[in-house]
Order: structure tokens, then sequence, then C-alpha cells
């Protein structure tokens, strides 16, 4: 038994790794590493121990007890106001944890411990929705401002598309991942998977480093919009993986890998189609308006072989030649 | 002769006792009566006797209600620490604001159809749902503030963004230029900032101390979003 060790000085850290590597221990072994860590704990007293030593706490317990809390029924408001029972430095702490996922470390055992919130992932993803509406609007004026001949227009269909498009990313996927690993570990009894709502609080804290990259976007130079890109996705991704590790390594080698890489390729799919659809890139050289994504009329269509011959003042016909030259991989969105 | 000293006293057996040495077992509803009259003043239910709002004119019944809403308007353009649009809510003055501000923004053009600025309905959804989700949340998260006081002071703060799309379409008339934009950019922030000071005025003291900023950054977000509406109409 590691009870011996367990009672030398150790910080708080160690413990919460010890719980996160080793969730399949018995529980009455846990409970009794507990004690001397929470003791030793006080001791420590570093700035989130002190809060965080009552919640390790009852991160155990509530396997003991869950089925002793009175849950309030799911029609009462109640019931919601426990999942927005954060403090500020609460949110921050765990945006900050987003930001630098690092290896061994589980987000939602060291971040959340256990305690999901919806604050951060119902707003995240608002904001997230209105940055890229706006930024995505505000480099059309910018290149407005460079380039008079470019019609510039409000574009607020863009904000309806971008909240369903994110909201449905980060409540869908979770809910399909929280299932799937549900059906996975169906036959083992353990305090393996996690609950839908620590998984949609992963993914919506994840989405928070793309606020700043969407703002970075704003700076016209391409290859720095593809590294900012790439190493928000790398980030974002880091750190979904290294909280479904602990999960899914129990599995065969072949649904690890296969799930693991799913996730990443649909996070890579949505970086990537926000990039394309919200901020098209213009080529230097020639004028070139932003596709619009609407129903054009065919008579205002020109054929692809007469360019730059005749244009409208605000350039529609020229949005077809680039449509057709240049991004064939826009997603069309056009009914 | 002990328990005589702890049962309740019973008026009539008066032992000859030290001073003050029975004061423990009076009990107070035999001994010392309490009577009296409680009177409320009568002005206030003369009042409401005399002017039933059922006979006034129609004139009365509009004016009383403009002049709270003008009231109202003073509150908000000199936010001051004061609980007049929390303790008497109305939904009028949100109303009038939205209905102004989404006519005034909605797209005129006819030929711009899905790319332009955002139609009446747009405009109403996102302001009444934006005041609503922004009331739940401030009371998920633990505010003592009900539903329709937040939702009348959230409507109620709009009034400094009115106030900047029509300086900005009178600004609009002019001739379009960097000038012209500066002017519109600087109006709407000065705007937005006051939006922002007097909707926190009302709201910050019903949120919980250490949650103040969360119940908060949804507002700012909110009205970000309107003044990014105004900002960017173009006729």
């Amino acid at each position: 038994m590691a009870a011996a060790d367990e009672l030398a000085f150790h910080e708080f850290e160690e413990a919460t790794n010890l719980l996160a590597e080793t969730p399949e221990a018995a529980t009455t072994s846990r409970s009794e590493q507990l004690t001397p860590q929470g003791h030793v704990a006080v001791a420590v007293g570093s700035g989130d121990s002190y809060g965080a030593e009552d919640e390790v706490e009852e991160s155990d317990k509530t396997a003991l007890l869950q089925e002793e809390k009175q849950q309030p029924g799911f029609w009462t408001f109640g019931y919601y106001q426990s999942f927005f029972d954060v403090d500020t430095w609460q949110v921050l702490d765990r945006i900050r944890g987003s930001l630098l996922p690092r290896p061994g470390h589980n987000f939602v055992r060291h971040r959340l411990r256990n305690r999901p919130d919806l604050y951060g992932p119902f707003w995240i993803c608002a904001t997230l929705a209105f940055v890229l509406a706006i930024t995505g609007n505000l480099t059309l004026l910018l290149a407005q401002r460079r380039d008079p001949s470019i019609h510039y227009s409000p574009q607020f269909h863009k904000v309806t598309v971008a909240g369903v498009t994110i909201y449905c990313y980060a409540w869908l996927v979770p809910l399909a991942l929280w299932g799937f690993l549900r059906w996975r570990q169906g036959v083992q009894e353990r305090l393996g998977p996690y609950t839908f709502l620590e998984t949609v609080c992963v993914y919506g804290y994840s989405l928070f480093v793309f606020i700043p990259t969407v703002v970075l976007w704003l700076i016209p130079v391409p290859w720095l919009q593809w590294l900012f890109g790439v190493l928000a996705l790398a980030l974002s991704a880091a750190g979904l993986v290294f909280t479904l590790w602990p999960v899914v390594r129990e599995d065969t080698r072949l649904a690890a890998a296969v799930l693991l890489s799913v996730v990443v390729l649909l996070h890579a799919l949505l970086a990537l189609g926000c990039k394309f659809y919200f901020f098209q890139p213009l080529p230097p050289a020639h004028v070139a308006p932003p596709p619009r994504a609407t129903a054009l009329p065919p008579s205002i269509l020109l054929p692809p072989t007469s360019p730059w011959s005749v244009a409208t003042p605000d350039g529609r016909s020229l949005q077809a030649q680039h449509e057709r030259t240049l991004l064939p991989a826009l997603p069309t969105l056009r009914p | 002769m002990a328990e005589a000293a702890e049962s309740p006293g019973d008026p009539g057996t008066a032992s000859p006792r030290p001073l003050f040495a029975g004061l423990s077992d009076i009990s107070i509803s035999q001994d010392i009566p309490v009577e009296g009259e409680i009177t409320i003043p009568m002005r206030s239910r003369i009042r409401e006797f005399d002017s039933s709002t059922l006979n006034e004119s129609v004139q009365n019944t509009i004016m009383r209600d403009l002049k709270a809403v003008g009231k109202k308007f003073m509150h908000v353009l000199y936010p001051r620490k004061s609980n007049t649009l929390l303790r008497d809510w109305d939904l009028w003055g949100p109303l009038i604001l939205c209905v102004t501000l989404a006519l005034m923004l909605q797209r005129g053009s006819v030929d711009s159809e899905k790319d332009g600025g955002p139609q009446f309905a747009e405009v109403f959804v996102i302001v009444w749902f934006g005041a609503v989700t922004i009331t739940l949340n401030s009371k998920l998260l633990g505010g003592n503030i009900s539903f329709f006081q937040s939702l009348c002071v959230l409507g109620y703060c709009i009034l400094p963004l009115t106030v900047a799309m029509l300086v900005c379409r009178l600004v609009l008339l002019a001739e379009p230029g960097p000038i012209n934009f500066m002017v519109r950019f600087f109006v709407v922030i000065v705007m937005f900032a006051w939006s922002i000071i007097a909707s926190t005025a009302f709201l910050a003291d019903s949120q919980p101390p250490n949650r103040k900023a969360l119940a908060v950054y949804p507002v700012f977000l909110f009205y970000f979003v309107i003044s990014w509406m105004i900002l960017t109409f173009t006729p």
C-alpha cells in the first residue's frame, strides 16, 4: 500500500496526479491516502490548494455520496443553478488551464475537479461566434480601405451562420463523443468516462484559444495567419487529446487511435472552415471582391472566359470568375 | 419553596420577597397589558379612492406613463445610484427604444438581399433574446434581481446607443470619407461606454461579490454587438 509513502511531504499536484492515473484504485485506499494528503495540503498554503483541498475530497466522496445527495429535479431552477456555481477566479483559472495544456494534466481532473460549469462553454461560444463574424467583416472593411472598388457590406447573415456552427460543434460533438465513450466503456464499471457536462466543458474551454487567434487573423499577412491558425489548433487539440487519453488508453489501440484522430480532424475542420468562410483570402495582385454566399441571378454571371471586361460597380461578375478559379474548396453555401 | 421560585408567577400568591426577586417569572401577557391602536395615515388611501385610474381621461393615462418613461430616461442619461429603475420597472421604454433602433438599422436598399445589414426582426431578436439571456445568466449566477427588473435596466440602457444611431444617420448625410468615419466611430465608442457604465451602475450591486465580472461580461458583449451594428450601418 502506498499509504506509507503518502505521509511524506507532497505537493498538492502529485495527489491529483495519482488520482488521475489510478482511478480504478479501491475507494477505501483513496480515502486513506487522502487524509494525510489533505492534512499536508493545508500546510502547503499555496493559493489554490486551500480552496481545492475540500474539492478533491469532495470529488472523491461524490462517488460514494452520489446516491445520497439530493439532486433537485430538472424542472426546478435550482438544478440549472448548480451548473453556474463558479466564481470569477475559477473561470479564469479554467481558461488558463485550457490555454496551456500539459501532457500529464487532465483538464477534467485537474482544472474542473469534476465540477463542470455551463457558464464557460456558453459564453465562450457566444463570444467566438460574434468575434468571428465581426472580424470577418473587419477584414472586408480594411480591404475596402486599401482598394476602394471592393464593395463593403455589413454581412449580417454571417452572425447567424457563425452562431449556429459554433454552438452545434460545441454541443453536438461532445454529445457524440460522450455517447461513444459510454458505449465503449459500458462493460467496465469504474469511474471512467466523463459525464456529458464535463465533455461539453472540455470542448467549450478548448475553443477559447481561437478567440485571440481570430482577432490576430486581422493582420493581412497570409503566412502569419496560417502560423497562428496552426498554433491555435495545436494548443486546442492538444488539450482535448490530453484530456481524452486516460479514458481512451484502456481501449484497443485501434479504437483509441481512431477516436483521437477523429477528434483532432473535426477540430481542424472547424478551424479551416472558419478561416475560409469568414476570412476569404483576397489575392494580392488583382482586384478581387469577396465571394458572397448568395444565389446570384444567372443573368449577371459571366462565362469564365471573359473575366475583367464587364464589371458592375460592385464587382459581382468578377466574383464568379474569382470563385471558380481561386477558391475551389470554398464550402458552397448557396441554396 | 424552591419550586415557587421557578413556577410561573401567580398573581396573588405573594409571599414577601426581596426586591426584583420574582422578576424572572413574570410573564408579560398576564402582568403588563399591551394595548393600543395602529393607525394608517389616511392620506394615501384617500388619494387612491379619489383618482381611480378608470375614470381619468386618456390624456392623463398616457402622460403619466410617458412621464415615468421620461424620468427613467433621465436616470439613464445621468446614472446615479438610485433605485427608481429597479423599483418601478416598466417595459415601455425598452420597447420604444428597440423599435426605434430596429427601424433605423434595417437595411433600406432592396437589391442587397442577403448581404446587407440586419433586418428589423434580426435587431429585435438580438435585443430581446440578448436581454433575456443576460438576465437568465445573472439569475443563474445567484443574483437577486428580478427577471423584469433586469430586462427593464438592460432595455433602458440602450438609450445612449439609440442616440448614437441618430447622430450616425445625421452624419452619414454628409459626404463620406475618413473624417465621417472617425466622427461616427468616436460617437459610438462614447455611447457604448456610457451604456456600459449606466447598466453596471444599476446591475452590479445585485450580484454576489465574487461573480460580478461574470455577470457584467455578457452585458459588455451585448452592447458591443449593438454598437458594431450601429457602426457598420451603411445606407
